[in-house]
């Protein structure tokens, strides 16, 4: 993606650098897009149980995530495109999980928070869903009972780096 | 009648149950006004098999006094409290959701923490606890291969 013709009077080996000094830059449109995508991308409220706690906390001033464009938490999910899961999800919650997942546009990324979010934690038995891959595809599962707020940071971190690594197939 | 550390717990036969859970409520004596807990409890192989406790509190007098039910296990089934304590009205929901005892006379005898559509009483005694295997790293790639995963 180029912004202009490239001119041919003399300008071979330090095209990159005028053309830098010049203030534009070249790159690719898949890398444009993932990374205007990494870089507000907003979570829904999903906190359901003792990680909603933790996640608060990675919202809070000290852990702050907002400098990652997440500073709007929101309710809704049609204006949203990742969903936290943090806590137990029981089966009683779990239809409204994925109603609200279908309701978010594309695209869409989830994170599971948290041990029970992930595999059930401690928790194995016939109240709640065996790891919320049971019912949404997870992206990034982040462990800890419950995770630190750095833990959680290193979750979003890391699912920025996929979908730096996303392709142009994956978008259709 | 039982005292137990101080706990007065008077056992009481299921069809006497409402009358004298009004007469404890009316009585201007009595003034139980305030039922704090009912917890129905599942002895499964001993017979009657569940016994079904009400906590109740007088604030005028500062007292507090426990009725215990005893059912068998084929007739499951109590006059409901609800019209003289309406806070029993989840309480009762909660016994018969996980214990399977019904209330005649509950306006709204429905199921309170399970899903609608569930089959079973949870907290019974022979209910299977419904666990799943444990995940070791010698069986991870089976249960991966069988679990069902959801997919867009």
């Amino acid at each position: 993606m180029r912004a202009f013709p490239r001119r041919r009077t003399g300008v071979a080996m330090g095209a990159e650098q005028k053309l830098g000094n010049m203030g534009i830059v070249t790159t690719t449109l898949e890398k444009v897009v993932n990374w205007g995508r990494t870089g507000a991308m907003w979570p829904m409220l999903f906190g359901l149980a003792c990680c909603a706690m933790e996640m608060i906390a990675t919202q809070a001033a000290r852990y702050d995530v907002s400098r990652f464009g997440m500073e709007l938490m929101r309710a809704s999910p049609r204006q949203s495109d990742l969903m936290i899961v943090a806590g137990r999800v029981s089966r009683k919650m779990a239809p409204v999980l994925r109603r609200l997942y279908d309701q978010m546009p594309e695209p869409k990324w989830v994170i599971a928070m948290g041990d029970c979010a992930s595999c059930s934690g401690v928790f194995n038995n016939y109240a709640l869903v065996q790891g919320v891959d049971e019912i949404v595809p997870v992206d990034v599962y982040v462990a800890g009972c419950p995770p630190r707020p750095e833990a959680l940071v290193d979750g979003i971190l890391k699912l920025h780096e996929k979908v730096r690594g996303e392709s142009i197939s994956r978008w259709a | 009648m039982v005292l137990f550390r101080g706990d007065t717990t008077l056992v009481v036969e299921a069809n006497a149950l409402l009358d004298v859970c009004r007469f404890l409520r009316h009585d201007p004596a009595m003034d139980y006004s305030f039922l704090v807990d009912l917890a129905a409890v599942d002895y499964h192989p001993r017979e009657p098999r569940f016994g079904v406790s009400y906590l109740l509190h007088a604030f005028k007098h500062n007292v507090r006094l426990r009725l215990r039910v005893l059912l068998p296990s084929q007739m499951a089934r109590l006059l409901s409290v609800s019209g003289v304590w309406p806070a029993a009205e989840w309480m009762e929901r909660e016994a018969f959701d996980l214990m399977g005892i019904e209330f005649v006379g509950h306006p709204d005898l429905r199921r309170i923490l399970m899903p609608a559509d569930w089959e079973g009483h949870p907290l019974r005694k022979d209910y299977a606890l419904g666990y799943e295997e444990v995940q070791f790293s010698f069986n991870s790639r089976e249960i991966d291969r069988r679990k069902d995963y959801a997919y867009e």
